[in-house]
C-alpha cells in the first residue's frame, strides 16, 4: 500500500530533559523536518505507559515516536532502560494485535541533538508512509470506507463477514 | 464543573505569525474547542509582554476564566512566566499549560497550511490537557545549614572555606590521609612560578583549624540518602590506629618505623614513605596513618617500635573502622581527576624505557621537598640530563583515547620547560599539535619559554625508542616525531623524556555519580546542569560540582569554581528553605494490591513496602517525578501529578483531534 499522497499523522512522546529540548533546539536553529509528528513532553521516557502508545494509535495515529536520553545518560539515572524493556514488550503485542511493529520507533537523542531529533522524525515519516494508513482506531463502517477507497474496487466486504473472521 | 478556557495564540512578532496562520488558529479554537469549555481565544503580537501577560490576568479576572492555554514558545522559555501572570491573577500556576507552537511549528515547518493545521492540533490537545490539570502547590522543605564538602583538594578547600567564614558549618571529607590534593605534590605552578606549597599550606592550615570546618580524612562516603536540603550522610572513617586525641604529630612514630614502602600515591612511584606515615611534612591533620598492609606488626604480629617509642601513647593498634551518621542541606562534590595512566601509550615507553617520565613524576622531580631535593636528575639518580623531550597531549586529543583536550598540559610542559632549562641547562625540545595558552598571562608565558631557548617542534610523536641508528643516537631516547611545520620526518635524541599526560576522570567516577545521583558524561565527567549558565549546579538539587571533577581545569578554574559553588551553596541555606516541583507519584492504597512491581523500579528509593498493610507508599521527598512507577502500576494505584494518565490521555485525544467528536 505505497500512496505517495498519503500523510501519516505520528504522535511523539518525548522526555522533558533531552529529546524534548533537542527539539527545542532544532526549532532555535531553524532545521526542517516533516510536519506529521505531534509532541507529547513527558518527564521521562519511563512515564511512557505503552497503553498511551495504544491510545494514539487507536484514536487514529498511523505511528508513534518514543524518544529518550542515550543510555547511560538517563536525568533519572537509568529509567529509559525500563522504556526500552516496555518498548521491546509493546512490539511484541503490538504483532499480536496485527499492527506492524515497525509503526512505533525508539530514538535516542541528547538536548544536543537537534539535528538528529530532526532527521529521525523525517526518517519516521517515511518510514509509516511506506506502510499506509493503520485506520485502527476507526469503527468497521469506516475501516470498509478507507480500504475500498485505498484498494481496487474488485475489493467488496461486508461488515458482517469482517466479524465472522475475527476469531472471538 | 464545566472548566472556564482561555487560548491565547502569541504571533512572538512573525517568528510564528510568518508560517501559522494565528487568527485562524485563534477563531478556530474558539469555535471548534467551544464545547471543550475555550470561552475566549485571543491572538497577540507577543504574549510574553507585559501588555499580553496583562490581557491574560484580566480575562482571568473578568471572564473567570479556569484554565489558561497560551500557544506560543516552548514551555521551557516561558512556562514560568505564564504561571506567575496565572498566579498574579488568582488562578492556581499549574492551571496553565503551554502549547508549542513556535520551536515545534513555525520554526520546523514551511508550509503555512501544513503548520497552520499542526498548531490547531497542538493547541487541541493543550486544551484537552489543561482541562485535567489539578490545582498543585510548591513543596517547601527546610534546608540544613551543614554541608559537606567531598575532596580536599584545592577546589574542594576553597570551597569549604568560602561557607565556613560565612559562618556556617561544613565538614570536609578527604580520602587520603591529608589534605591537599595534586596541587600539594606540584612545585611550581603556570605562569607566575609560585611555589605551590607557599600558596597552599597556608589554605590548608586555615581549613584544619577553623571552627566551622570538621574535616574528616582517611574518610569516605559509602551513602547518601535524602534530597536537596536533607541529606542523610554516611561516612566511613577508616582506622588509623592513632589516637587523635593523643596525638601530636611529633613525628617520632615515622622516624622509629623501621619499614619502608614505596609510595605511590604523594610521591608518585619515585620515593619511600614508612609504614606509619604522615605524606608530606606539612600534612592537614598532621597524625600519621597506619598502613595495616605494610605494617610489620599488622603482619607478623611483633614490631610495635612506634608505640614503643610515642611520647603520648597515642597508638592504637585495636583502633576501627567508624561509621559517622551526618546530616547536610548541600553537598560539594570536588573529588578531583587520575592521572592518564601513560603506560597506555605503548609507543613512547613509559614503564620500559627507564628516563621516560610521567609528569607527576617530574613535578616531584623538581619538587624542593621531593626524593632528589628537587635536582632534575635522570631514573640513575646521578645524572643531570643534557637534553630534555617533553611530549604534549599524551592520552589527550587522541582517538585511540581521549577525545578531549586536557586544558592544562600545554601550560604544564611550558613549566617543565622553563624548570629544566633553569635548573639544568639542558636544551629542551616541546613536541606539540597545537599551543593552548589561553587564559590571563598565559601567552606570556609561553613567549618567556621561547625567548629562554626552549625548541618547539609542532607534530604528534610516533614513537620514544632507545634503538640508536647512528653514533649520536647511541644510549639516547630518540623521539621521532614529523615536524609539521618543516615537513619532513626528524629524529632527535635526548636523554631525559617527560610525557605531558592527560587527565581523566577518577577510576570510581562512575559509582561515585550513582552514589550522590548525578550522571557523568561520555568521557566520565560529573556532568553539570548547563554547560554555559550553570556550571557547578547537577540536574540533582543541592549537589554541586566543582574543580576536576567536572572536567578538566587549571588551578584557578577550580579555586573559581571552588568559591563558585560556595556562593550557590550560601544562596540555598540563606532561603532557609527549597521549593521543590510539585510532580511527584502518589499510591492510592485503596487501589494497591501490594504486587511489588514498581518497588524495585525507583532509582532514588522513594518506593518502599509497608509490610503491615501490605501495600506500596511513595515518599514525596524522595519522589523526582519520572513517573516509572505510575506507568508501570498494573492496577492503577499510583497517580503521578502534573502529568497523570487523565493529563496524558487527554492529550493524545486532542492531538488527534478526537475531543472534537467526542464533545
Amino acid at each position: 500500500m505505497t500512496d505517495n499522497t498519503f500523510e501519516p499523522t505520528i504522535i511523539g512522546f518525548t522526555c522533558n530533559w533531552c529529546s524534548y529540548r533537542a527539539s527545542d533546539l532544532a526549532g532555535t536553529a531553524r532545521m526542517k523536518y516533516a510536519p506529521n509528528v505531534r509532541l507529547i513532553r513527558l518527564m521521562c521516557s519511563g512515564r511512557l505507559d505503552p497503553t498511551f502508545v495504544l491510545r494514539a494509535l487507536s484514536d487514529g495515529a498511523d505511528g508513534v515516536m518514543i524518544t529518550g536520553c542515550h543510555p547511560g545518560e538517563c536525568h533519572y539515572i537509568e529509567q529509559n532502560y525500563k522504556a526500552l524493556r516496555r518498548y521491546l514488550l509493546l512490539k511484541r503485542v503490538l504483532v499480536g494485535m496485527g499492527i506492524e511493529p515497525e509503526r512505533v520507533k525508539l530514538v535516542w537523542a541528547s538536548a544536543a541533538e537537534g539535528a538528529k531529533f530532526a532527521a529521525e522524525t523525517t526518517a519516521f515519516v517515511e518510514e509509516v508512509r511506506k506502510l499506509g494508513p493503520l485506520c485502527w482506531g476507526k469503527d468497521e463502517g469506516e475501516r470498509i470506507k478507507d480500504e475500498s477507497k485505498n484498494k481496487n474496487s474488485s475489493f467488496i466486504t461486508h461488515p458482517s463477514s469482517f466479524e465472522k473472521e475475527v476469531p472471538a | 464543573m464545566t472548566e472556564r478556557v482561555g487560548v491565547y495564540v502569541c504571533h512572538c512578532g512573525s517568528n510564528i505569525a510568518g508560517t501559522v496562520d494565528v487568527v485562524d488558529v485563534a477563531n478556530w479554537a474558539a469555535e471548534k474547542l467551544g464545547r471543550q469549555g475555550v470561552i475566549i481565544a485571543r491572538e497577540y503580537k507577543f504574549m510574553c509582554s507585559s501588555l499580553g501577560q496583562e490581557l491574560i490576568e484580566k480575562d482571568i479576572k473578568e471572564l473567570g476564566l479556569t484554565r489558561v492555554v497560551v500557544a506560543a514558545c516552548s514551555p521551557h522559555l516561558h512556562e514560568k512566566t505564564f504561571r506567575t501572570a496565572a498566579k498574579n491573577a488568582g488562578l492556581n500556576p499549574y492551571l496553565v499549560e503551554l502549547a508549542s507552537i513556535r520551536e515545534q511549528v513555525s520554526w520546523v515547518h514551511s508550509d503555512k497550511v501544513v503548520a497552520t493545521a499542526k498548531a490547531k492540533a497542538v493547541v487541541s490537545g493543550a486544551v484537552s490537557r489543561v482541562i485535567e490539570n489539578r490545582p498543585l502547590e510548591e513543596i517547601k522543605v527546610p534546608i540544613n545549614p551543614n554541608t559537606l564538602v567531598v575532596g580536599g583538594g584545592i577546589a574542594g578547600i576553597q570551597s569549604a572555606l568560602e561557607i565556613a567564614n560565612a559562618g556556617f558549618h561544613v565538614y570536609l571529607v578527604e580520602r587520603e590521609p591529608s589534605i591537599g590534593g595534586h596541587m600539594a605534590q606540584f612545585d611550581k605552578t603556570f605562569p607566575t612560578l609560585d611555589c605551590s606549597a607557599c600558596i597552599l599550606t597556608p589554605r590548608m592550615v586555615e581549613a584544619g583549624t577553623h571552627p566551622n570546618i570538621t574535616l574528616l580524612t582517611w574518610s569516605e562516603v559509602t551513602n547518601v540518602a535524602g534530597y536537596v536540603g536533607n541529606f542523610h550522610v554516611t561516612i566511613k572513617k577508616k582506622a588509623r590506629f592513632i589516637n587523635e586525641e593523643l596525638c601530636t604529630g611529633c613525628g617520632i612514630c615515622q622516624e622509629k618505623c623501621p619499614k619502608k614502602v614505596i609510595d605511590d600515591v604523594y610521591e608518585a612511584g619515585l620515593g619511600y614513605r614508612k609504614a606509619v606515615y604522615t605524606p608530606f611534612a606539612q600534612a592537614v591533620p598532621n597524625f600519621p596513618v597506619m598502613d595495616k598492609e605494610n605494617c610489620t606488626y599488622f603482619i607478623k604480629g611483633t614490631c610495635k617500635a612506634c608505640e614503643k617509642f610515642c611520647p603520648t601513647g597515642a597508638i592504637d593498634f585495636n583502633q576501627q573502622d567508624e561509621m559517622l551518621h551526618i546530616d547536610v542541606g548541600n553537598i560539594v562534590l570536588a573529588t578531583g581527576y587520575d592521572l592518564f595512566d601513560a603506560r597506555r601509550v605503548s609507543n613512547y615507553g613509559y614503564g620500559r624505557l627507564p628516563n621516560v617520565f610521567t609528569s607527576l613524576e617530574f613535578e616531584r622531580l623538581s619538587n624542593a621537598a621531593g626524593p632528589t631535593s628537587g635536582n632534575i636528575v635522570l631514573r640513575d639518580g646521578k645524572t643531570t640530563p643534557k637534553s630534555v623531550g617533553i611530549i604534549h597531549c599524551v592520552g589527550s586529543r587522541d582517538k585511540n583515547f581521549n577525545n578531549y583536550c586536557s586544558v592544562i598540559c600545554c601550560m604544564q610542559g611550558l613549566k617543565f620547560a622553563h624548570l629544566v632549562h633553569e635548573r639544568t641547562g639542558a636544551t629542551v625540545y616541546n613536541f606539540y599539535i597545537d599551543m593552548r595558552t589561553a587564559y590571563k598571562a598565559y601567552d606570556e608565558f609561553y613567549q618567556r619559554v621561547l625567548e629562554e631557548g626552549t625548541l618547539f617542534v609542532r607534530g604528534k610523536v610516533a614513537e620514544v625508542t632507545d634503538a640508536a641508528r647512528n653514533e649520536r643516537e647511541k644510549g639516547k631516547l630518540i623521539i621521532q616525531c614529523e615536524d609539521t611545520l618543516a615537513g619532513k620526518q626528524r629524529r632527535i635524541p635526548v636523554d631525559m623524556v617527560i610525557l605531558s599526560s592527560g587527565l581523566q576522570p577518577r577510576k570510581d567516577a562512575k559509582e561515585v555519580g550513582k552514589l550522590f545521583g548525578i550522571s557523568c558524561s561520555m568521557d566520565g565527567w560529573f556532568t553539570e546542569k548547563h554547560p554555559k549558565l550553570d556550571p557547578v549546579a547537577t540536574m540533582t538539587e543541592g549537589i554541586y560540582i566543582v574543580g576536576c571533577a567536572q572536567g578538566p581545569k587549571d588551578i584557578p578554574s577550580s579555586v573559581a569554581q571552588g568559591a563558585a559553588a560556595s556562593a550557590r551553596v550560601l544562596d540555598k541555606i540563606l532561603q532557609k528553605e527549597v521549593a521543590l516541583e510539585p510532580i511527584k507519584a502518589s499510591v492510592d492504597a485503596t487501589l494497591c494490591s501490594g504486587c511489588k512491581i514498581c518497588n524495585g523500579l525507583c532509582p532514588f528509593n522513594a518506593i518502599t513496602f509497608i509490610e503491615d498493610d501490605k501495600v506500596t507508599s511513595i515518599n514525596p521527598a524522595l519522589c523526582q517525578g519520572c513517573g516509572t512507577c505510575v506507568a508501570a502500576c498494573p492496577a492503577g494505584a499510583i497517580s503521578g501529578t502534573g502529568f497523570s494518565n487523565e493529563q496524558i490521555i487527554a492529550q493524545i485525544d486532542g492531538l488527534m483531534l478526537r475531543n472534537l467528536e467526542m464533545a
